[in-house]
């Protein structure tokens, strides 16, 4: 989607402003925010992609002037709720009050700690052979889905060079949306700043992405 | 840096709506653990996890040992995933880990346009800037202009790469060894290791500068 997550090359946010000894967690919600986030997403409750889409879709207000991890809280909440494992009543009230629904590993507990610490596994056996090879010319398609999509709207229409196969993955633009893993050839492609940006970007500067083979065309 | 000016930029904006928030995460984890779809204690190892299993650190050992390594350096470069693997003493690394090498004709740099991708494992929980607007916005397009905010100028000519992470693939730079470090041992090149460095919106301390 057209979002305001999708933030290459916007201008007028201001300079980066690093914090020097920062903490890991600015408030103990945090903490509790990204734990929850992680534990319901490994006992099955949503994958990565749809948790994404689900910051994604925040109204532009919200995602631009909440803090990290209160995207993060916001977006948990609202899935939950989509998806029936918990109800608006339940969150209003602070406490459960309808059944709960199945988990599709069960509860999560101590055991099941150690599994989310080892980043997820997306490489899957290839539905079919590549449709291109390092050094190809391609060009990212000019496409503007409304549902999650990983081609960021900076590079589309814009013809790069394949660099890097990094083999078939879980294509997200379909596990966002609970349509199946649908696995996608992965390309690195890289794009000249000038190309990108015309006059106004940095003539020494290229720019990849990780391109899904569904996100470009021959050029 | 000012403490107010970090505040301002870093939290929600007043303490009511703080603890609001406070309040209502409090209440979804009630609800979460009330309806059993987690155990609280699991949540708390998972905080723990994070605050003590992962961090720079990791980060810092890969690149100490490929700065004195070559066939190291040369696996890492190959299949970053698959020769950390081999590391005993790095905590477990996931697959789809890209190591790309500084040059002097080429510095690199790690973005998350989209979100906060990020080498987590590699690397500790990444910081607010690297998730927050400003570096994800300008990464792309005025990557110079960024690192003059973290006080970081490149030779004119040089390339400048910046690797946008959009999909599972991480990606963890590489830094050039800094001079003076000669048959200095991987724990004290570790030393010298940041965690900006391995981003790219850094270099490695010198050698006799405070860590």
């Amino acid at each position: 989607m057209n979002g305001v997550h999708d933030m290459g090359g916007m201008d007028g946010f201001g300079k980066v402003e690093p914090e020097s000894n920062e903490p890991m967690f600015h408030a103990d919600w945090e903490a509790r925010v990204l734990a929850m986030v992680r534990a319901m997403g490994a006992a099955g409750a949503y994958n990565i992609d749809t948790s994404r889409f689900y910051r994604e879709t925040l109204p532009p207000h919200v995602y631009l002037s909440s803090s990290y991890y209160k995207k993060w809280f916001l977006g948990l909440e609202e899935m939950l709720i989509e998806k029936g494992y918990l109800t608006r009543e339940e969150v209003a009230a602070g406490h459960a009050a309808q059944p709960a629904k199945a988990l599709k590993h069960g509860k999560f507990d101590l055991d099941d700690v150690e599994r989310v610490m080892v980043r997820g596994k997306f490489a899957r056996p290839a539905p079919a052979p590549a449709k291109f090879k390092i050094g190809d010319r391609v060009r990212a398609k000019n496409i503007h889905p409304a549902t999650h999509t990983r081609l960021p709207r900076y590079v589309r229409g814009h013809v790069g060079i394949v660099e890097l196969n990094h083999g078939c993955h879980v294509f997200p633009d379909s596990a966002a949306m609970e349509l199946g893993e649908n696995p996608q050839w992965l390309y690195t492609v890289v794009f000249e700043g000038s190309d990108l940006w015309g006059a106004d970007g940095d003539p020494t500067s290229k720019v990849s992405i990780d391109a899904f083979e569904p996100y470009l065309d021959p050029a | 840096m000012s403490h107010d000016h970090d505040h301002h930029h870093h939290h929600d904006h007043d303490h009511s709506e703080l603890s609001e928030t406070e309040l209502r995460v409090r209440a979804l984890e009630t609800i979460l653990t009330e309806k059993g779809y987690v155990e609280p204690a699991a949540l708390d190892a998972i905080i723990q996890a994070y605050e003590t299993k992962i961090g720079p650190h990791n980060g810092a050992r890969v690149v100490a040992k490929a700065w004195t390594d070559p066939a190291f350096r040369k696996a890492l470069l190959e299949d970053g995933s698959k020769a950390i693997g081999t590391l005993g003493h790095v905590s477990r690394v996931g697959d789809h880990l890209v190591v790309v090498e500084n040059t002097p004709q080429r510095h690199n740099m790690v973005v998350c346009t989209l979100c906060s991708c990020y080498p987590w494992e590699m690397l500790g929980l990444p910081p607010v800037w690297y998730k927050a607007a400003p570096y994800r916005s300008r990464a792309v397009k005025d990557p110079r202009g960024v690192l003059a905010d973290f006080d970081v100028t490149l030779p004119k000519d040089m390339e400048i790469r910046v690797w946008d992470s959009t999909a599972e693939t991480r990606f963890l730079v590489l830094p050039m060894r800094p001079e003076g470090t000669e048959g200095w041992s991987e724990e004290q090149l570790a030393e010298l290791v940041t965690r900006d460095s391995m981003i790219g919106t850094g270099f490695p301390r010198k050698p006799g500068a405070p860590s």
